[in-house]
């Protein structure tokens, strides 16, 4: 499997990084020679066997569902780019 | 003052019981130091008058008799550690005037036992990297020199912590190891590096990179040292669901236990094409070392060791591609402008990553998506389950395995290298222990032709961190590892 300029392009997309179009040919091959060594994975024969997502060995904590922080608007909004009136502001949305 | 700087972790402890030093000198005799060394630029961030009111506080407890654990000793900070009031940047531009407005509970923990924060550390960027070039505030310089004199790296991700506890401007310094990022630049920089069992210390309020695989850990410069660190940083935490109950061993005490009568494995994969011939005699020199202590040696096999790496470069940028997907210029860090939202997002992101952490979200964003997600990243995590296996099936033989800590020696800065893939040899191994979720300890074992520093790894069983620091210190006993690097401060250079 390799990617091409197209799929790199998308994949900035899904990322949400903006790549320049002269970037988008070397950056696929720098991804090309990651991905063709990755793929030394498949001679692993891996038929019944299970994916392994963590390694602690114990089922995650449940906790009492009640409130046990928050109502600090100041240290939520302290490090803001851009606030107003408590608020995040974003470029608008909806027209 | 250059007498101060020469005290370990534990030495400086009694002489402060003593008051034989006070608190306030050793803090001022290490931001001296880190001063002096500033052309190291192995510190993001000095906080000197922070540093000193808190000597100030530890010269009152040790006066009335309340000396905590750390009391009065100076500790660096890697900038991946949220630290309250203090910018933390994970050195990235995206975070450039990041000011938490809490501290994470690794760090916490040092502060409640009596550390002194002397600063951040320099680091890769959002760890990713295994030389601190990466770091939007430019590299890092080992503070040991080649015969040609060149700057050499001091290893990634925590590059400035291995760099300032060697060159004596910290005397301990925290780090993070998602792949081998605290044992591969300790053993770079000839000082003490160990990564916990996954969940043995608590991630929170440290910058994720990839949260099934980061664990934080100390850098020292001797095993006993590391151990008193060690004890002081873990803690359970409610705040970390992957935190441990499961209650933490004497340390401190197992480092003078010696390895009379264990067993320990010689695992027969981790001979790699390139490596060093110096990093095989130095292997073998341990080997004889522990056997020596009256451990008996085993042969040992990992079948699938030489899958870690391409499954780490899998797993480790999907869980990146996820976690650095916060970073949108909406609550807090960089922002550049634009007419969209998404504008927004594309242009921030594209401004505030660095080329290795956007190459790294992109690979992760490529095999998290539809069509690729079973090829590559499930296969990874099987992979991962092997890998895991192998160590467990060793583990029924064995109390502890002993590798290299790295293929070579530390490496110049700027070496120019076009594909990413050479770089990431440097982990080879280092990484199994992270998808396994092992402890690791790098200890020092001697320096090369060059006079460079080179480490031996000791891998144990899970919450064994007991028998990795029994192991480690008949090393360190052993090995006598007295050579001092030429740009330490107090030192010639």
């Amino acid at each position: 499997m390799s990617v091409d300029k197209t799929t790199v392009a998308k994949i900035a997309r899904l990322a949400r990084i903006n790549v320049p179009d002269d970037r988008l040919e070397p950056l696929a091959a720098e991804l090309n020679g990651i991905l063709n060594w990755i793929a030394e994975l498949e001679e692993v024969n891996t038929d019944n066997v299970e994916p392994l997502a963590s390694v602690t060995g114990h089922a995650l904590p449940m906790r009492d569902d009640v409130v046990t922080d928050g109502n600090r608007p100041d240290d939520v909004l302290s490090n803001v780019p851009e606030g107003a009136s408590g608020f995040f502001v974003v470029p608008k949305v909806v027209e | 003052m250059n007498g101060l700087l020469e005290l370990n972790a534990v030495a400086a402890r009694d002489a402060l019981d003593k008051k034989a030093i006070s608190a306030v000198e050793l803090t001022t005799a290490y931001l001296g130091a880190a001063e002096a060394t500033a052309g190291l630029n192995n510190y993001v961030a000095l906080t000197a008058d922070h540093a000193l009111a808190l000597a100030a506080e530890s010269d009152k407890r040790i006066a009335s008799g309340a000396a905590g654990l750390l009391e009065g000793l100076p500790i660096g900070v890697k900038d991946l550690f949220c630290t309250k009031g203090i910018s933390s940047t994970a050195c990235s531009n995206i975070l450039r005037g990041f000011v938490p407005p809490y501290e994470s509970t690794v760090t916490a923990n040092l502060w409640a036992a009596g550390g002194i924060m002397l600063g951040k550390l320099n680091c890769d960027e959002f760890a990713m990297g295994s030389g601190n070039e990466t770091s939007a505030f430019g590299p890092a310089i080992n503070p040991w020199q080649g015969k040609d004199k060149v700057d050499l790296v001091p290893g990634g991700s925590s590059g400035g912590s291995a760099s300032a506890v060697a060159a004596r401007s910290a005397l301990m310094a925290t780090g993070t190891d998602t792949g081998g990022s605290i044992r591969q630049p300790a053993a770079f920089c000839g000082v003490v590096g160990l990564k916990p069992t996954y969940g043995r210390c608590s991630r929170w309020g440290i910058v994720a990179f990839a949260s099934s695989l980061d664990q934080a850990g100390p850098f020292t410069r001797t095993v006993a040292d590391n151990a008193l660190m060690m004890t002081a940083m873990a803690s359970h935490d409610a705040k970390d669901s992957t935190s441990t109950q499961a209650p933490l061993q004497d340390l401190i005490g197992a480092v003078g236990d010696g390895v009379k009568g264990m067993k320990i494995g010689v695992p027969k994969e981790y001979v790699i094409d390139g490596m060093d011939s110096e990093v095989v005699t130095l292997w073998e020199q341990g080997q004889a070392w522990l056997r020596d202590a009256g451990a008996e040696l085993i042969d040992v096999s990992l079948p699938h060791t030489k899958y870690a790496l391409p499954a780490y470069y899998i797993i480790a940028p999907a869980e990146a591609s996820s976690n650095l997907a916060r970073y949108d210029g909406v609550r807090y860090g960089m922002r550049v402008d634009a007419e969209t939202l998404d504008g927004m997002y594309e242009a921030t992101r594209a401004a505030g990553f660095g080329e290795e952490v956007q190459r790294r979200i992109m690979i992760g964003t490529y095999v998290l998506s539809a069509g690729y997600y079973d090829a590559y990243y499930l296969k990874a995590q099987k992979v991962r389950r092997l890998i895991k296996g192998d160590f467990d099936a060793a583990f029924q033989i064995v109390d502890a395995l002993l590798t290299p800590a790295t293929p070579s020696a530390a490496f110049p800065v700027g070496r120019k290298i076009d594909d990413p893939v050479t770089n990431f040899l440097n982990d080879v191994f280092t990484v199994p222990a992270n998808l396994a979720g092992l402890p690791g300890i790098a200890v020092p074992g001697g320096v090369t032709s060059d006079g460079l520093p080179l480490g031996l790894q000791v891998l144990g069983r899970p919450f064994d961190e007991a028998t990795l620091y029994r192991v480690a210190g008949v090393l360190e006993q052993a090995a006598g590892f007295t050579t001092t690097p030429a740009r330490m401060a107090g030192g010639a250079a």
